[in-house]
């Protein structure tokens, strides 16, 4: 099983048509390859723009040499010939990836992206965890003792968003649950937590508790509270989760 | 009027101890000519910096605010995301470095409000984590809100793709970002642009940063990274 892919995948049964849509960095992302069919929405990058992204490569093979990467960017000025539909030196999404924009896109400064953010006008936003707890608390940006990274825009995701969905492996690295009674890594947000999507099961917040909504078919319902400290239930039709090899 | 001056007329300004904002998510709209030409003045110390991140690391080459830090030019860096840059993380731990972080959507905001002249906001981000800490809270209509206060700044650095000898500013797609709020937000505002034209050549209802923020405008051709 690809994990990452496998979670990705069923991160797409959260997409609706016609919503505003915020996919954060890694696998998040990579679950824009698996939009059903007849599925269309928007997506949020919060350094500036709403509307359908494609990822363009960088125009150089390195960053080792700055020669090289300032020839690329060159390439992708207005004066090459380059805007919004071939992808541009100032056209950058979320994780930095440089990227061409749809029809009907729009372009717009910090204080409008995270007014987007906070202000409820995203129907849902996507992002990764490292806990999430019963009460739908969040840990996603710091392990404590480690490299700080800082939080970026994900407090702000959290707070204002319609649906909170969280993409994680359903273990960390040496096995230890990341589903827990409470939070131990410093949050992220308290209580926003709509949905957890792991390689396992797609667990949901319904009524308070932790519904199991969707399983991975090589796993018993014993298997997967054995690696959850959280307490789990289960709906009385759970749908088989789409594996990806 | 007539703002533009040379880089190094504008550089000037910056002084030993300043509060320095610099534009930019990552290099996409940063003002790395003017971030070069700052990291030349290794005499003008114990800055702070306040930007979204701090550009990139593990380069061959140093680049962004990076650079003023390998200068020994900084006390103290505000940011919303740091990522695993390596040099700013080991300056940090050897406590050489004082570190804020600052949730992106707050950030934005603290900077609006200072160059808006308001005195603070309620903000649902951060409740119950870290980031409350040490700070007034106020339940408004059954939710709980953290009171953040403007973040202002001595000296912008910022960056567009056109600008008037006016200061009048366009920018291209996401080049815009963190630019026009804090450029609204400093007492000192310097403006780098790859385009320079006159007055009247960019459309009145087109500008999108108008230049009565602005102090100087350097006309850089030349694409840094």
């Amino acid at each position: 099983m690809n994990t990452r892919h496998t979670i990705a995948k069923n991160i797409a049964r959260f997409f609706e048509n016609d919503t505003f849509v915020n996919l954060g960095v890694g696998i998040p992302t990579l679950s824009a390859n698996y939009v059903p069919e007849g599925v269309e929405f928007l997506l949020h990058a919060e350094c500036g723009f709403a509307g359908e992204e494609t990822v363009v490569p960088f125009p150089w093979e390195s960053l080792d040499d700055r020669d090289e990467v300032i020839r690329g960017m060159k390439a992708l000025s207005d004066e090459a010939g380059c805007d919004w539909r071939t992808g541009h030196r100032d056209l950058c999404d979320a994780s930095n990836s440089l990227v061409k924009l749809g029809p009907g896109a729009a372009c717009f400064d910090s204080s409008i992206s995270f007014a987007m953010a906070r202000g409820g006008h995203l129907d849902m936003t996507v992002l990764g965890g490292l806990q999430v707890d019963e009460e739908g608390n969040l840990a996603n940006w710091m392990v404590p003792g480690k490299t700080t990274n800082g939080m970026g825009g994900a407090m702000d995701l959290v707070s204002g968003a319609k649906k909170v969905v969280v993409a994680m492996e359903h273990c960390s690295k040496s096995g230890e649950a990341k589903i827990l009674k409470k939070c131990t890594f410093p949050l992220t947000a308290v209580a926003c937590v709509s949905a957890i999507v792991t390689e396992l099961a797609v667990i949901e917040f319904i009524d308070g508790k932790m519904v199991v909504t969707a399983m991975n078919p090589n796993i018993t319902k014993e298997e997967l509270q054995a690696k959850t400290e959280a307490a789990l239930t289960f709906a009385e039709q759970i749908d088989v989760m789409d594996i990806v090899e | 009027m007539n703002k533009v001056v040379d880089i190094k007329t504008a550089i000037d300004q910056v002084k030993t101890g300043d509060k320095v904002m610099i534009g930019g998510f990552t290099n996409i709209g940063c003002p790395v000519n003017l971030v070069d030409e700052l990291a030349t003045r290794k005499e003008v110390k114990h800055l702070t910096t306040i930007s979204e991140d701090f550009g990139y690391s593990g380069l061959p080459y140093l680049q962004g605010p990076g650079k003023l830090l390998a200068n020994g030019q900084l006390d103290e860096i505000i940011v919303t995301f740091l990522g695993s840059h390596k040099e700013a993380n080991e300056a940090i731990s050897r406590g050489e470095l004082k570190l804020t972080l600052v949730p992106q959507g707050t950030f934005i905001e603290r900077i609006r409000i200072a160059g808006a002249g308001i005195g603070g906001f309620y903000t649902p981000t951060g409740v119950g984590t870290v980031v409350e800490e040490g700070k007034e809270t106020k339940v408004i209509d059954g939710r709980k809100y953290i009171l953040e206060m403007p973040l202002h700044a001595n000296v912008a650095l910022v960056k567009c793709h056109t600008a008037d000898r006016m200061g009048n500013a366009t920018f291209r797609y996401t080049a815009q970002n963190f630019n026009t709020m804090m450029a609204t937000a400093a007492d000192i505002v310097i403006l780098e642009c790859e385009k320079l034209v006159e007055p009247g050549e960019i459309r009145p209802d087109a500008v999108q940063l108008p230049g009565v923020f602005v102090d100087y405008v350097v006309h850089c051709e030349e694409v840094a990274f």
